[in-house]
């Protein structure tokens, strides 16, 4: 879960509002790799945070709104300082995902095993596998839910 | 994103390009699960993928599934590295026969 977070002030990279349907995801995408390579990352790490992004702002398309019409999703991107608690790193990226509908049992959303493959619990796998933190924290107020996600440079950055 | 169908040697090959995300990959899955209807064998060339996610990896697998379900012979050929590394990641890349290119996987099947 989340222990660590940026101070709310902490200064945003770039923030993007779409609507929450497939569509809009390559948007995403390309803002995220851009901003990961604007904060000193390689293509691989790159690639990576975008992976989990992608598979976190799914979970808002498939499910925040339901049968409802989509609304929109704020996708807001942070540079992880290296004074951050709880131990200096060389940076990384904190990226905010908020949704406006109604608020998700965060009991619901698990990895599933492997075995299980549906999409929605592969997704989950795959932002653990990428990210060191990944979760619900509270919203502000008036949105639904807020899916936070933070990936930092390792110390002594080693070639994956 | 496209799938782009030909034959080659009596099997199916289904060459997918682009980005196989949330948006496109519902085309690839029924490209697949159509290809496989007539029961020949099927390769997915993914050497010109860009990208793909977890809704891509899920049309990979239910396509091997329901190749594996009727006997049909089902290869992936010429994985790209961002392909690779996301079914690493998924810890999917033993599941998979992958082939280093598409002459390999037309000689294996």
């Amino acid at each position: 879960m989340i222990e660590t977070a940026l101070p709310r002030d902490a200064a945003v990279l770039a923030s993007l509002r779409v609507p929450a349907r497939p569509g809009s995801l390559r948007l995403v995408r390309r803002l995220v790799r851009e901003a990961a390579l604007a904060v000193g990352a390689d293509g691989d790490w790159a690639d990576d945070m975008v992976l989990a992004v992608d598979e976190a702002c799914q979970n808002v398309v498939r499910h925040a709104y339901g049968d409802t019409a989509a609304g929109d999703m704020v996708v807001t991107l942070r540079r992880c300082d290296s004074d951050d608690a709880p131990a200096p790193t060389l940076g990384g990226l904190q990226v905010d995902i908020l949704d406006y509908a109604p608020t998700v049992d965060p009991a619901t959303v698990r990895g599933r095993d492997l075995d299980d493959l549906r999409p929605g619990g592969l997704g989950v796998h795959l932002i653990g596998a990428v990210c060191e933190e990944a979760g619900f924290v509270p919203p502000p107020p008036g949105a639904g839910n807020l899916f936070r996600l933070v990936k930092r440079f390792a110390k002594n950055p080693v070639r994956r | 994103m496209t799938v782009e169908m030909t034959t080659r040697q009596g099997a199916a090959v289904a060459m997918l390009s682009g980005d196989v995300d949330l948006e496109r990959s519902p085309l690839v899955r029924r490209a697949l699960l159509e290809a496989l209807r007539d029961r020949r064998p099927l390769i997915v060339d993914l050497s010109q993928v860009s990208y793909i996610d977890s809704s891509g990896i899920a049309s990979l697998v239910e396509a091997y599934q329901t190749a594996r379900k009727q006997d049909t012979p089902f290869l992936l050929a010429a994985v790209s590295p961002k392909a690779l590394r996301v079914m690493q990641l998924a810890r999917l890349d033993r599941v998979f026969a992958l082939h280093d290119s598409l002459d390999d996987a037309l000689a294996a099947v």
